[in-house]
């Protein structure tokens, strides 16, 4: 694969060296080269997770989108975007995906569909869940809808000013907000703001007061994803589970609020859950696991057709107690929760006469079961507790056995009008308890296997080259957020050369290789160092002793400190240089003769030879860029290898094309580094000017990005220092790099520079 | 001779047993094999070699290893008095002489070019070359050597050589079973059996999170310290934040999922 720019006409004949990715070219029927570029890359991504039908699917839609007559961008973002928002939604939403895109290309607001899908990873990732995200998408239609004006009279109908401002924040705004909550915002939106489009979208911008007050009203409870790591380590710690979590949406469906459950996918849990009865979200959502937990460890399920629906519920209220009986037993502490939690009905609120009071009876009866000081005084119940009790003692009875129980409780506690239509339901519902649906099998129905379509997969050894892309955020400066997901870095070996070459070249500076190595053998390592005149050593130093010897037979006070001892003095530091291979690389130097990329090759050659001498890990890599959907990032040297022909051979084979997207090549250098371990951990850059992308005017927000990356690693314990070619950095440089910079003054000096500022930095 | 005898294991320590390691290790010191107890910290690796060394009627010279150390710190090395220079041996010198179990705890803590000088002491040549001094010490008929390491804990860098592993018999130690451990904290501190049983369960809350943002989990040292805790008459709750959660980590949510074991735990 030749690195720089590649010809831009004629995409459709692109070959691709892997069949299978041939075939999705061909099938894509796309002319943008742009998209050509990265297909390989998406492709391959793609047929490692998806099935034959599915990765048809995929392809099929990327060539509707791009047909649509707006450019690539929509085409190259669902391409790049698709695998991973399936992977978060842990499922496919393809066909509601494309539905609402069709509409948006149907209403006069096809220009935000790329906006759309731009943040659809991220904002399935928030939401984590296929039920979830299909709720998100109808969001978004509701909103398109409301918010398309036409003016009467007039059939004309104008875009929607919120829908690309909303779709733009709606990964940030799920970070503060529920589904739910995200809805009651929208609303309140479109409502107030209707008839002013440039006031509506201030308020989706986030940049009206009433915009931020309604944020913060609906800003409540404990998210979900925001205690999912504690509730994951709690599971773990507590209860040895290692179950996925699921989040449903508690907000959709106001007449029958979901109950959590778990099947063979995971644990169903609400997306929020505020505060209640002075028990804090994240021990509500822990209410909920451990009850779950008692019933995955304790429960076994019962035939359900041979009982009455009255007898099913009874069952299931009392295995309810069961399970959080022994859970209780073995961590004491949550009967405070529990009871907490727990309604307390109050014994005379339901009229027999006129309600069916059986949820009534089972409530109390519940509460009864788990909380000693229950204090009601009927017979009947005292009587069932004091068994179930009695039945629990010892190894905690089985799910069968407290099952029998509950019969004998409704065949004795029966009234006629628990047969009644009005049912009391006020304080019988125990909302931290599942639906239980894992307790019962219908044998009427037929216990079917759920039936998996298995596609092949494909296998190893037929996998296409190239890795998936990775993704890195940027920030905008504008908005003071990140846009996340927004760049896409593509990793590769970099090709190799002719290894003789990079001899060559470092045979032409054999005298400052010299020079470099008496250096070098200063800086190395010895691996122990001596540490004289100490009282207490690990060995007697001679000659002091001698002194001291002398001294003491001729009667002076001898100098106590006659051992020494040793200390090693190892480098811990771990290096990786990264080079900025755009396109500028190739201009020539002032003399004429050479260019600034093969003074960066002899550069980097002695650099790479001098830490190899030294021994410290090193890594090279080179990146360049062309727009945010295409950053390179090329391999040279990885830190197990030596600088040995392969690395020579790749060094040699060096290019320059493109342009400088720093942040994100920075963020992915990073990702490697911060896999060291070492004690000093230092990227050092050298560019040759300030970061640039042909689709960005702004120079500044590309600094601004930079500097924000910079800031990232050092969070991470990394040092960044860049070593600038451009004369003219100091107007920018330290900017992104704070104080760690230093600009070439005379660029001819800079394979001699590189290796020396290494070794001062590192000194 | 008083040599010998001030290494001597006075009074019984406390050991339960977790396995037939008693009567294993009776065995290797019978044929004098060098032995190497594996096992995280804390779960009663020196406690069992203490034990040894007092059932078999042997003194004990213990060695914390670490990082400065130095060969000579093991062998000996040359002193200076007032009559001139004096050799001092070493801990490892004086047990090959005097016929002790000699027991280097924590052994990759030193470093590699430190552990090489065990090596002939390991093998038939059973001897100690103090090249300074210029002597060959014959080790004692009753001499053993014995080391122990963690083989979770360090880090890559941190391993033993395989050339010094080929030379040890092994035992692999891990925190006792619950009842077992229980029984321990119980004795070791004098706290009642059922608090012991609680304490234990924390400990082991915080065990199964190894590898999943812990290193290590609560160790029984850790357990008994905050059972001694609570003898002074610290609150349950305080004791094992303090003892066994703080030291543990700074992960904020492995700290709120532990106190959170702690509360539930102690209800
Ligand atoms: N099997 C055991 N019998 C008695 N005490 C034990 C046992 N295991 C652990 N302990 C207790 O744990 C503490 C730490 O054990 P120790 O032997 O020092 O651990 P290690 O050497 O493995 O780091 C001991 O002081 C003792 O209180
Ligand atoms: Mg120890």
């Amino acid at each position: 694969m030749a690195i720089g720019l590649r010809p831009v006409s004629d995409a459709r004949g692109r070959r691709f060296a892997h069949p299978q990715v041939q075939d999705a070219w061909a099938a894509l029927d796309c002319g943008f080269a742009q998209v050509a570029d990265v297909f390989e890359e998406c492709a391959s991504e793609a047929l490692a997770s998806f099935g034959a039908a599915q990765m048809a699917a995929y392809i099929e839609a990327a060539r509707g989108l791009g047909k649509l007559g707006r450019g690539a961008e929509p085409m190259l973002i669902f391409l790049q975007e698709w695998p991973a928002v399936v992977a978060a939604a842990r499922g496919d939403v393809l066909a509601p995906v494309l539905d609402l895109v069709k509409a948006m290309q149907k209403s006069p607001n096809g220009g935000a569909i790329a906006g759309f899908l731009q943040t659809l990873a991220p904002v399935a990732r928030r939401l984590q869940a296929i039920e979830q995200l299909e709720l998100y998408l109808d969001l978004v239609r509701e909103l398109m809808q409301r918010t398309s004006t036409s003016i009467h009279g007039r059939h004309i109908t104008f875009p929607s000013p919120s829908l690309p401002v909303f779709c733009r924040q709606a990964p940030q705004l799920l970070g503060l907000l529920s589904l739910g909550g995200l809805r009651n915002w929208v609303d309140y939106g479109i409502l107030s703001h209707a008839t002013h489009p440039e006031r509506q979208e201030e308020y989706f911008a986030l940049q009206s007061a009433d915009s931020h007050a309604i944020l913060q009203r609906e800003r409540h409870g404990t998210l979900f994803v925001d205690v999912e790591r504690k509730l994951e380590l709690w599971l773990r710690a507590l209860w040895r589970e290692g179950e996925l979590l699921v989040p449903y949406s508690t907000a959709f469906d106001e007449i029958r609020q979901p109950l959590p459950y778990y099947d063979s996918q995971g644990m169903r849990v609400p997306d929020v859950l505020d505060d209640a009865h002075g028990i804090a979200g994240l021990d509500r959502y822990r209410a909920v696991l451990a009850h779950m937990v008692g019933h995955r460890r304790w429960t076994l399920p019962q035939i359900a057709d041979n009982w009455s629906p009255f007898q099913r519920m009874a069952v299931e209220f009392f295995e309810d107690c069961r399970v959080e009986t022994l859970l209780m037993r073995e961590f004491p502490g949550l009967r405070r929760v529990f009871l907490a939690l727990h309604p307390k009905p109050a014994p005379g609120a339901c009229d027999p006469q006129t309600t069916s009071c059986l949820r009534h009876r089972l409530a109390m009866l519940s509460r009864a079961l788990i909380d000693p000081d229950h204090g009601y005084t009927d017979a009947v119940l005292g009587e069932f507790v004091a068994r179930f009790h009695g039945l629990l003692a010892g190894a905690g009875a089985s799910t069968a056995e407290v099952a029998q129980l509950a019969l004998a409780w409704v065949a004795k506690t029966r009234r006629q009008s628990d047969q009644l239509a009005r049912v009391h339901f006020a304080d019988t519902v125990i909302d931290y308890r599942d639906d239980n649906r894992q307790m019962w099998r219908f044998i009427e129905q037929g216990d079917e296997e759920e039936a998996f379509d298995e596609e092949r997969r494909l296998q190893r050894s037929d996998e296409p080259v190239g890795l998936p892309p990775r993704r890195y955020p940027e920030w905008d400066y504008r908005s003071v957020s990140y846009k996340p997901d927004w760049t896409s870095v593509y990793e590769a070996l970099h090709p190799s050369g002719d290894a003789g070459k990079i001899d060559r070249l470092l045979a032409r500076h054999a005298a400052l290789a010299n020079q470099l190595k008496r250096l070098l053998d200063i800086l190395k390592p010895q691996d122990k160092v001596r540490l004289r005149y100490q009282e207490e050593g690990s060995e007697l130093d001679l000659d002091v002793a001698l002194r001291s010897l002398i001294d003491l037979k001729s009667g002076a006070m001898p100098d106590p400190r006659i051992n020494m001892s040793h200390t090693t003095a190892g480098r811990n530091i771990a290096v990786m240089v990264l080079l900025d291979l755009s396109e500028s690389l190739n201009g020539k130097l002032a003399n004429g003769t050479q260019t600034v990329l093969e003074l960066s090759q002899e550069a980097v050659s002695l650099l790479a030879w001098a830490i190899d001498r030294l021994g410290d890990p090193c890594a090279i890599a080179g990146f360049h860029s062309n727009t945010r959907h295409e950053v390179r990032f090329h391999h040279i040297k990885g830190f197990s290898e030596r600088w040995d022909e392969p690395v020579k051979a790749r060094v040699a084979a060096m290019q320059a094309g493109w342009s400088t997207r720093m942040g994100a090549a920075l963020r992915h250098a990073g990702h490697y580094l911060a896999a060291r371990k070492a004690d000093k951990r230092i990227l050092l850059l050298l560019t040759d000017g300030e970061p640039s992308d042909v689709d960005v005017d702004d120079a500044a927000y590309l600094r601004a990005d930079a500097r924000r990356a910079v800031d990232e690693l050092a969070a991470k314990g990394l040092t960044t220092f860049c070593l600038s070619l451009d004369p003219k950095a100091d107007d920018y440089v330290s900017e992104i790099f704070g104080r760690r910079w230093r600009v070439l003054d005379r660029i001819e000096r800079l394979p001699e520079q590189l290796p020396m500022l290494y070794l001062n930095l590192t000194r | 001779m008083s040599n010998r005898e001030q290494f001597l294991v006075k009074a019984e320590p406390f050991y339960q047993a977790q396995g037939r390691e008693v009567e294993l290790y009776a065995a290797a010191y019978a044929a004098r094999l060098p032995v190497m107890v594996k096992g995280p910290t804390g779960c009663g690796k020196s406690r069992f070699v203490e034990y040894m060394a007092w059932k078999l009627g042997k003194p004990l010279v213990s060695v914390a290893c670490n990082e400065d150390m130095t060969a000579s710190d093991l062998v000996g090395r040359y002193l200076l008095d007032a009559g001139g220079t004096r050799w001092l041996d070493g801990p490892l010198t004086t047990a090959a002489r005097i016929g002790a179990i000699c027991y280097l705890d924590e052994i990759v803590e030193a470093r590699q070019d430190t552990t090489v000088v065990i090596h002939p002491l390991t093998d038939h040549r059973r001897n100690l070359p103090l090249d300074k001094k210029g002597e060959v010490v014959e080790a004692h008929p009753d001499f053993q050597l014995v080391i122990s390491y963690n083989p979770g804990y360090q880090s890559l860098m941190k391993d033993l050589k395989q050339s010094t592993k080929q030379r040890f018999t092994a035992f692999d130690f891990d925190y006792p079973e619950a009842g077992l451990e229980a029984g321990i904290v119980a004795t070791e501190t004098g706290i009642d059996a059922a608090t012991a049983g609680r304490l234990i369960q924390v400990a082991q809350a915080a065990r199964n999170l190894k590898g999943h943002g812990l290193d290590e989990g609560i160790s029984t040292r850790l357990v008994v310290y905050a059972a001694t805790l609570m003898r002074q008459g610290v609150a349950a709750g305080d004791a094992c934040r303090m003892a066994m959660v703080r030291p543990i980590t700074d992960d904020a949510d492995i700290r709120a999922t532990l106190d959170n074991a702690i509360d539930s735990v102690f209800g």
